[in-house]
């Protein structure tokens, strides 16, 4: 009941459309019963979810890396297929909050370093074993030790994994982190059977079966007869179609040949919403950095890296580099959509004035490099053009280098002292603030160094009083913004586009396509 | 003859080893590594030891040629380092859908450039030469990839005849192959087409300015009989070899036409791999344009032999 006054409050404070209340209450298993008295249901018919039916999706973001090993996915499609066939054991909900999914319930010992994870039972894979322990603690261990795995950094953290009976799991970490449910939700972490190793024919709990992969082209699915979940898995099939290029998905939408597509070109919004397409703005934690090295010359000099924070013109960069689709950042990590965005913080803006005086003050008066690429997404050549135009302005001197994409991360990135960079999104606050400014971190790109910030993140992550972590947590960001070392000029929000004929694809604020999860969610309309 | 032919064959194997060492070293010399290509900015230095070492990126390189190609020669392609499938399981059926849109577009193509070529020498300066020569000039002169979205645009979003997207499976039946390739087919179709059109008319045109062609007007023959009968079997030559480049470039040089049009095949593999550096995978793929490169250039200098009766039977 209380998840559905959630969910009414939203409504009507206009953050859930019909639809979205609508799935929203069917998922909690509240029915009709519950109070849709409110609003016609007539007008609601034609929405609700349906069984049955073939989704074509056409995507961005597929390669020849497309397998179905959980540790291997680095980009959209490979870890959408993922989320069709396998579940986890804790659910990225719509506004980031961990919910449960093959766990039923967790608890924390104080300090939050030791935790007990309640399994549910009667789950059974698509080969029709029952899912238990000894399956939920190989797959952990799978992104543990010496592993390819893409989230083997964070899960450094976890001491020990062990079984305490055939439905319980405890999980020790190295220090606490109350945030251990939400790192159990980054799309790597999937749960496969004990000892799986076969990836060409993957088994899992989730709502579709692999009918057929293949890598950077495709692959099809149909429904699992084992899946476990109501008010879920609504589709018979599901046809992904490898699209990357930005024009021909569009085409395949427009020609009727796919239902949905991901990454949308923003430029062509208007468009899509005046011929009846829905477009789904999912404010996600995407964002493009400059980043300094606060160590380096002259970026060491903290008057220096305020003149380029003044300097720089983020609501140009927002309008050029996604067409306004997303939010002017604070040169901190933390988008607006994370429930520890710290919104006492004013918005910095560009001011040449105080630019000039801070560079003054400063002293600096020798050129600086940077080194920009397009492997650190396809806006930043513009973004470092545009910074290297106001910052002129302001009377600082920058030089552009352009860096080949190809050895762009092993060679450049990490190395060079003045760089463009991007993020994805991370599932909570403390997950970005320590993959990329704790000190020490292997990905600290601005070598941020400071003893206060990583105590109070160590005491944001051991701390599991809400008000107080998000004390903790907004004093991180002021640091940041103020005196760090990343220049954040926006968040990009991700869009995708359904034609009407497709329900179900939510609002996240996580990643697009409803964080991924839109094989199991989506339904066709009757 | 025979020694010419075998000559060429020879020669051609050559090339191919030739190819095969440029291929390798060109795959050594790519910047950055699988490892880390693989891994973007999650890597590690832990994970991409753990990769590096689990791909066997650490042996030396000669080591690693002299394997590859005996594995090759044995018809084992490796394992594709991106997804640890078979390397031939991963390219053939790309290289059967490659096959087959070159396939399609030429079995139209040919015979079509052939012919209106010739009607153009015969017709020559009439409203009708004039007119295809402009209009396979005009094609030929716009950027493949913009012939494209224009068919996309008028023949597939404003009108729904044919599909934008020709995203065949291997279970796909012919039909609806034909159909799912048509846009495809025809934009690689007004690529050709005026190649070898151009080169059919202006071969025959030359040998229509020789003595012997003069001779046939002398004697009474009409236009098209002298053109059929005299002009075209000793032009031929360049006409096959011309025909033979475009075949060539069917098979090889078709990415943007599988890009617009999301087509699995080759073209886009190679692309796709040279981008994660899966090094197995685009050594086969070179492998294989390379070998098609030779073995239609064989082609065409073995039919130019059989097609020129001096070289056919030298004294």
């Amino acid at each position: 009941m209380e998840e559905y006054n959630k969910l009414k409050h939203m409504f009507d404070q206009g953050v859930l459309s019909r639809r979205q209340f609508m799935s929203g209450v069917a998922a909690i298993g509240a029915g009709v019963a519950m109070g849709t008295s409110t609003f016609s249901l007539d007008a609601l018919a034609a929405d609700e979810p349906k069984k049955g039916g073939t989704l074509k999706l056409g995507l961005g973001g597929g390669s020849t890396t497309d397998s179905l090993d959980p540790r291997s996915w680095t980009d959209s499609v490979g870890l959408l297929m993922g989320f069709g066939v396998y579940n986890q054991l804790v659910e990225n909900g719509p506004n980031n909050e961990p919910i449960p999914e093959l766990a039923e319930s967790w608890e924390a010992q104080p300090g939050a370093a030791k935790w007990t994870f309640k399994l549910r039972k009667g789950v059974q894979f698509s080969n029709g074993k029952e899912f238990d322990a000894d399956d939920a603690v190989y797959s952990l261990n799978l992104h543990r030790g010496e592993t390819k795995s893409g989230v083997a950094g964070p899960f450094k953290a976890v001491k020990d994994v062990q079984k305490v009976d055939k439905y319980t799991i405890e999980i020790t970490l190295e220090s606490g982190d109350a945030d251990l449910p939400s790192m159990l939700t980054d799309y790597h972490v999937m749960m496969v059977p004990n000892g799986h190793t076969d990836w060409k024919n993957p088994i899992g709990t989730g709502a579709f079966v692999v009918d057929g992969v293949a890598p950077g082209v495709g692959g099809t699915f149909n429904r699992s007869k084992n899946f476990w979940k109501t008010g879920r898995g609504w589709l018979d099939r599901v046809e992904i179609t490898v699209i990357n290029d930005r024009t021909a998905r569009m085409n395949a939408l427009l020609s009727g040949q796919v239902m949905a597509i991901n990454r949308t070109d923003p430029k062509a919004v208007a468009k899509l919403k005046a011929d009846k397409f829905d477009v789904v703005q999912s404010p996600g934690g995407y964002h493009p950095v400059i980043s300094m090295m606060v160590d380096a010359k002259p970026f060491d000099n903290s008057d220096f890296r305020l003149a380029m924070k003044y300097s720089m013109d983020r609501e140009q960069m927002l309008k050029s580099l996604f067409q306004g689709i997303g939010s002017v950042g604070n040169d901190h990590p933390i988008p607006r959509g994370d429930a520890n965005f710290n919104t006492d913080l004013p918005q910095r803006k560009m001011d040449l004035d105080k630019a000039a005086f801070h560079l003054k003050k400063s002293g600096v008066t020798s050129k600086v490099l940077m080194q920009a690429s397009e492997a650190a997404g396809a806006e930043s050549l513009n973004m470092a053009q545009s910074l290297q135009q106001t910052a002129g302005k302001a009377g600082i001197k920058v030089d552009i280098k352009k860096e080949p994409a190809d050895a762009f991360w092993s060679n450049v990135w990490l190395k060079g002292a003045f760089v463009t960079s991007y993020w994805g999104g991370r599932p909570t606050a403390t997950a970005m603030l320590s993959v990329a400014y704790k000190a020490g971190a292997p990905w600290n790109e601005t070598h941020w160094n400071n003893g206060k910030f990583d105590k109070l993140l160590a005491d944001a992550k051991a701390e599991l009083d809400l008000a107080k972590r998000k004390t903790y947590l907004w004093e991180c960001q002021r640091m940041l913004s103020e005196e760090g070392g990343a220049l954040i000029p926006a968040f990009q929000d991700y869009l995708s586009t359904s034609t009407d004929k497709v329900g179900g694809i939510s609002v996240h604020k996580g990643f697009d396509m409803d964080n991924g999860r839109v094989m199991e969610k989506a339904f066709i309309k009757g | 003859m025979f020694k010419l032919i075998s000559q060429r064959l020879a020669l051609g194997f050559l090339t191919l080893f030739a190819a095969s060492v440029l291929i390798f070293s060109g795959t050594e010399v790519l910047p950055g590594d699988l490892a880390s290509a693989i891994l973007q900015n999650n890597a590690t230095p832990e994970n991409l030891a753990a990769l590096r070492s689990q791909l066997g990126l650490d042996r030396p390189a000669p080591v690693r040629y002299v394997e590859w190609l005996s594995n090759t020669v044995h018809g084992d392609l490796g394992v594709s380092l991106a997804n640890e499938w078979d390397v031939a399981e991963e390219v053939v059926p790309r290289l059967k859908n490659t096959l087959f849109l070159a396939s399609y577009a030429a079995i139209i193509a040919v015979p079509l450039a052939v012919i209106l070529g010739i009607l153009a020498a015969i017709s020559q300066g009439s409203l009708f030469d004039r007119f295809v020569n402009g209009f396979t000039l005009l094609t030929i002169s716009v950027p493949e990839y913009f012939l494209a979205y224009l068919l996309v645009k008028y023949l597939a979003v404003h009108h729904f005849w044919f599909p934008s997207l020709a995203n065949v499976t291997p279970d796909t039946p012919f039909f609806s192959r034909l159909y799912l390739l048509f846009l495809p087919m025809l934009t690689l179709l007004l690529v050709t087409l005026a190649h070898m059109m151009r080169m059919t008319r202006a071969s025959v045109l030359a040998i229509m300015s020789n003595p012997y062609i003069e001779m046939a007007y002398l004697k009474g023959l009409p236009k098209w009989k002298i053109v059929v009968r005299h002009a075209l079997p000793n032009a031929l030559a360049p006409i096959i070899s011309v025909i033979v480049l475009n075949l060539a470039y069917l098979i090889v040089g078709v990415v943007v036409v599988e890009t617009v049009f999301v087509y699995p095949g080759l073209g886009q593999l190679l692309v796709d791999s040279v981008s994660k550096h899966d090094v197995p995978v685009v050594q086969a793929c070179g492998l294989i344009f390379a070998s098609t490169f030779i073995l239609l250039n064989l082609t065409a200098d073995v039919l130019g032999i059989l097609s020129n009766p001096r070289l056919r039977m030298p004294r």
